[in-house]
């Protein structure tokens, strides 16, 4: 069916892009003058207007026919050349309208907690400046119907990404971090434009509805000796491992904890970070056609999510362990991805993104309550002085950590029970989500237990200064809390008695997918047993954390020790890729630096010295020859002239007589000659 | 006067010039040299009358000398002035003091 012709869609993205446009030009004076609230304002209220028509943008989709859900906003045509066609055109489908209301809704709630947490700074109009037009690119990636337009938001959210990260500047760390995760996602977005040009190249469009249209055209088709779906797919991958830092890609995000909590809750966590796994929901009919490149998803998607769980095992900083979880998480995403199901990672999608902003603010709670300390071991015992932040926090690990009812439980079984079911699916993916799941549980509850219980470690300075945040910080906390433990309901699976209404919203979009899940066959009584397993191995993850962190049953210091210290170091140091990749591409890239100065230095510079050289040697003859020869000539004809005027002048006496003598002299001597 | 020939006009012409280039050369006063140049233009006067009567065309002689009277008070108009501009600048009438056109 043809999409409907909308003009409100255009409105979701340019609020915040005019937020950030008024607050990024006129935002010093703003705050100068007006104070920080009216900057506050300006950034909020847009994001709310864009809330607002989201929410049309949804309730117009559900009164149309489910398989005519598709609105489609033509804002002008961008490019026209040859047979490249296109247009910066918005599309809303369930799938993009999905991501519309977390973007906004959640990004709304994140907006008003900076708006307390970042009072103290006094680049408040700047904060806010680029938090809003992070929400535009962010928009665009999402609204966009072609991959050319995606491509720009998926490049503003980098570049947002990048200034947010280095937000605080001074700090030489912050910068590195900001740098790295924008030299990090390059590598990633060379395989996303490279994969953009093979779908030029061979469907000849970048329009997500045309190639789906002639998807069939690709069936077959080879490119330098490998199916073209297969290499495309691949290299879109390539693009989405780097925004959503999946192995070997995943090294920035960890770093991005630089930035501030609220930037990492909205950007680092709910929603930049996810673009990947968006965006190869939107190509899901390419994916379909590649089961090889699903293997390489699910592969990559679940070491990732094992590995950066194990890693979160013993890191200490408070975000490094939420960012090393967004990273498993991002990995368990990937997995459904990569089994072919599409609905159930969007779902994980979501409910992750209200978990863990909830757990990025909450941890920002802390942080701000304890000004500004992030470590662990300095933390305790905070759960009667933070209540609030307490209560949510829990709340959302509990739903991280998948206990039974939370949004975590439906969306992360729904993927586990697909990662055995399906036909691209083994009991070997399904194992590993499993087993990062009591990873997860295990690490999450370290947390609360180092965090909230236990004896309070605060610094003494600090801690008699520890007071619950402002209303605009817990606000947003409860709702994302709520949203923790109700939105799951939104996708009970049928084997609960549910009727996955998320499941059956995406269901036009991905309609042409594998046909997805629930078998007829599909036993009940099966995804009951395995739902039971993967509870049961999440429950003894947190019953570890409990024995070493609460009752020290075991210490932690005896688990670090385990087999020599080795594994424990490993785990510290993230497995060495950092150092691994340092010495391999990072001294690489030096090495080539280097060589690279050197032909600089001795052959481009020889040969652009050797010719000044040779051109001032030219100079200095002509300099002689000009000195000697031309000087001469008119320094000749000057003295001459001098000479010849320093004879003449004595015959200009000034004296009347004189003249007059001469004058009668010289007629007499005329009147003679003729005479004569 | 008939009786008078061409040649008594040209001598007393030729002594009034004689007389008037000795002044103009001899004097050190401007005055003195301007009354030097009248006496001149008048030896030229006289030729030009004289030599009037004894052509066959009087008149243009005449006019000529009417010309030389009116360029003669003008230079007399003219040369008073320069003189009177030097002896402000140098207090002094003697050309000398002004050879070099400058104090």
């Amino acid at each position: 069916m043809e999409p409907t012709a909308v003009s409100t869609l255009r409105w979701i993205p340019l609020l915040p892009l005019l937020g950030a446009v008024v607050n990024g030009i006129f935002g010093a004076a703003i705050q100068r003058r007006a104070g920080k609230g009216a900057i506050a304002v300006l950034a909020v209220a847009p994001i709310g207007g864009a809330f607002a028509f989201a929410l049309l943008a949804f309730v117009q989709l559900l009164g149309l026919p489910p398989e005519g859900r598709m609105l489609l906003d033509v804002v002008w045509r961008w490019i026209a050349v040859g047979s490249l066609q296109v247009n910066v055109a918005f599309m809303a489908d369930p799938l993009s309208c999905t991501l519309l209301l977390v973007i906004t809704g959640i990004g709304g709630l994140i907006h008003l907690y900076s708006m307390a947490y970042m009072r103290e700074d006094d680049a408040y109009w700047r904060y806010f400046a680029y938090l809003n037009l992070f929400t535009f690119a962010m928009l665009v990636l999402v609204l966009a119907d072609n991959l050319l337009l995606m491509f720009v938001g998926w490049e503003g959210v980098g570049f947002c990404s990048w200034a947010l990260i280095g937000f605080w500047w001074r700090e030489p760390v912050n910068t590195t971090a900001g740098n790295k995760a924008f030299i990090v996602n390059r590598i990633g977005d060379c395989g996303f434009v490279l994969g953009i040009f093979a779908m030029f190249w061979t469907v000849d469009t970048v329009v997500f509805r045309d190639i789906q249209a002639h998807v069939g055209l690709l069936d077959g088709r080879m490119l330098w000796g490998m199916p073209v779906v297969g290499l495309a797919t691949l290299l879109f991958f390539v693009g989405a491992t780097g925004k959503s830092a999946q192995i070997p890609l995943h090294v920035w995000l960890p770093d991005a904890m630089q930035g501030p909590t609220p930037v990492s809750a909205l950007i680092h966590a709910a929603t930049m970070v996810t673009a990947g796994v968006y965006m190869i929901a939107r190509l899901h009919f390419l994916y379909a056609l590649a089961p090889g490149t699903l293997a390489v998803v699910a592969g990559v998607g679940a070491a990732t999510a094992i590995l950066a769980a194990t890693i979160g095992l013993v890191q200490d900083d408070i975000k490094r362990v939420l960012a090393y979880s967004t990273v498993s998480q991002l990995g368990v995403m990937f997995v459904a991805m990569g089994v072919g199901a599409w609905s159930a990672g969007v779902f994980h999608l979501v409910t992750h993104a209200f978990f863990k902003a909830c757990l990025f603010l909450g941890a920002g709670s802390v942080i701000h309550a304890l000004h500004h300390e992030q470590d662990m071991r300095k933390m305790g015992g905070l759960r009667t002085q933070l209540p609030v932040t307490f209560w949510t926090f829990l709340i959302a690990t509990l739903a991280l950590a998948g206990a039974p009812l939370t949004a975590g439980f439906f969306s992360k079984d729904e993927i586990l029970w697909q990662a055995w079911s399906s036909p691209l699916g083994s009991p070997l993916l399904w194992t590993v989500g499993v087993v990062t799941a009591g990873l997860t549980a295990c690490y999450m509850f370290r947390q609360i237990f180092l965090v909230f219980f236990g004896e309070n470690r605060v610094d003494p300075h600090v801690a008699a200064h520890v007071h619950e945040s402002p209303a605009a910080m817990t606000v947003p906390l409860v709702i994302l809390a709520a949203g923790s433990l109700l939105v799951g309901f939104l996708g009970v699976p049928e084997a609960f008695g549910g009727a996955n209404r998320f499941a059956a919203w995406l269901a036009p979009v991905f309609a042409t997918g594998h046909a997805e899940g629930h078998h007829a066959a599909h036993a009940a009584s099966l995804e009951w047993m395995l739902t039971a397993v993967s509870v049961a191995v999440a429950t003894t993850g947190a019953f570890v954390a409990f024995l070493v962190y609460q009752r020290r049953t075991v210490s932690a210091d005896a688990m670090a020790a385990l087999g020599g210290g080795a594994p424990y170091r490993l785990l510290l140091h993230k497995y060495f890729l950092d150092e691994l990749y340092w010495a391999t591409v990072g001294r690489g890239v030096l090495l080539l630096a280097r060589i690279g100065a050197w032909i600089d230095r001795r052959v481009i510079d020889g040969i652009v010295d050797g010719s000044a050289t040779l051109t001032r040697g030219i100079a200095r003859l002509e300099g002689r020859f000009d000195a000697v020869v031309v000087d001469g000539l008119v320094n000749a004809l000057a003295n001459a002239t001098g000479a010849l005027g320093a004879r003449l002048r004595r015959v200009q006496t000034g004296n009347i007589n004189t003249y007059l003598y001469v004058v009668v002299g010289t007629v007499t001597l005329v009147l003679i000659a003729r005479l004569f | 006067m008939p009786g008078v020939p061409l040649q008594h006009f040209l001598v007393v012409g030729l002594l009034l010039f004689a007389l008037g280039l000795y002044t103009v050369l001899t004097r050190r006063n401007a005055i003195g040299i301007l009354m030097g140049i009248e006496l001149l233009l008048n030896a030229a006067n006289i030729n030009y009358v004289a030599f009037a009567r004894y052509s066959g065309t009087p008149t243009d002689g005449q006019i000529f000398a009417i010309f030389v009277i009116m360029l003669a008070a003008a230079e007399a108009a003219v040369g008073l002035a320069i003189v009177l501009g030097i002896y402000q600048n140098f207090a002094s009438i003697d050309v000398d003091a002004a050879h070099a056109l400058r104090h």
